[in-house]
């Protein structure tokens, strides 16, 4: 496909969320945790053996919860919980209100005090901001967009996307 | 026909805003115009495409771009395409008669009878700065053109 970056992506930080095998292949994902697109990728991605990585890319005036629950998951993230809120967002997308995502928190054992002060916080924000802003960079424009060796695949992980991401492996 | 290219003054237009007004080359000077090009209101793409620039826009704002949405889609059918998006971005209408706006830009789609998606910058003298064109419809243009293109 065209691709219509103006900049690299940004290699893997610290701080970048991270899940799957280390030596599996890589692939990094912008999304937003209101986007039913989304949801389907992280459902289609479920069983496959590949290390995954986890941008936000929140688009509120599509999705007016996107960076409600961006935070949020930043904010879990501060307590060791990203994936553990993420994967609670994705299993229910209807319930993304501020009372929806204390309950989640409480469920996921967090301290919710600090959870609710945390989600608000400008670090959060700028954490979350900063995936965004290297999103633009890298030219994507709709949500998901996974990047495979550097390159965008806008949508949902089709079947041949895959079999040359897990092929990455073996060659 | 490809879009107009860069250090081209702007030919002189008239579309339509919203609210029925003239929109012409004239109240274009003295402001950096992003004029988006695109094919059909409610189509998917463009829904993400202005979904995507409303994100950012304060931050184009404030770089003093003012950007607009133009496709031959009537005004009626433009605001409610906005509307139902729930972006600021205005939208222009070239409607009657029907893509001379975006003929005269070099960005009329002659088999569909809409324009193609396109990107065009003009200085505030009407000067074009920077243009862009999908090869095809379903090729979305991020933001970060945009930002290139005022800082080309």
């Amino acid at each position: 496909m065209t691709e219509l970056g103006s900049a690299p992506l940004p290699p893997l930080a610290d701080d970048d969320h991270v899940r799957g095998p280390s030596g599996a292949p890589l692939l990094i994902e912008y999304a937003d945790f209101e986007c039913h697109f989304c949801r389907m990728a992280h459902v289609r991605l479920g069983d496959e053996a590949v290390r995954r990585v986890f941008r936000h890319f929140p688009v509120r005036s599509k999705h007016p919860r996107a960076w409600a629950t961006a935070s949020a998951a930043e904010a879990a993230a501060r307590q060791g919980r990203f994936w553990e809120m993420h994967d609670s967002l994705y299993a229910d997308q209807g319930r993304l209100d501020d009372p929806h995502l204390w309950s989640r928190a409480q469920e996921l054992g967090l301290d919710v005090d600090r959870f609710e002060v945390d989600r608000r916080s400008e670090e959060v924000l700028e954490r979350v901001r900063r995936d965004f802003q290297s999103g633009i960079r890298a030219g994507v424009a709709t949500t998901p967009t996974f990047f495979v060796a550097g390159h965008p695949h806008p949508g949902v992980p089709t079947d041949d996307l895959l079999s040359t991401v897990t092929n990455q492996r073996t060659n | 026909m490809s879009v107009i290219g860069p250090g081209t003054p702007a030919p002189d237009f008239t579309l339509r805003t919203e609210e029925g007004e003239e929109f012409t080359l004239a109240d274009a000077r003295g402001q950096t115009t992003v004029l988006v090009f695109f094919p059909s209101a409610f189509s998917p793409v463009c829904s993400d495409q202005f979904n995507l620039y409303q994100e950012v826009l304060g931050e184009l704002q404030d770089g003093g771009a003012r950007l607009y949405g133009v496709s031959t889609d009537s005004s009626y059918s433009q605001h409610a395409f906005r509307d139902s998006l729930g972006v600021d971005i205005p939208m222009l209408s070239d409607f009657e008669p029907k893509g001379e706006v975006a003929r005269a830009f070099g960005v009329f789609f002659d088999p569909a009878g809409t324009a193609t998606r396109a990107l065009v910058i003009l200085d505030p003298d009407g000067v074009v700065k920077w243009s862009w064109e999908g090869e095809h419809p379903g090729v979305l243009p991020g933001a970060n053109l945009i930002f290139d293109g005022l800082a080309a």
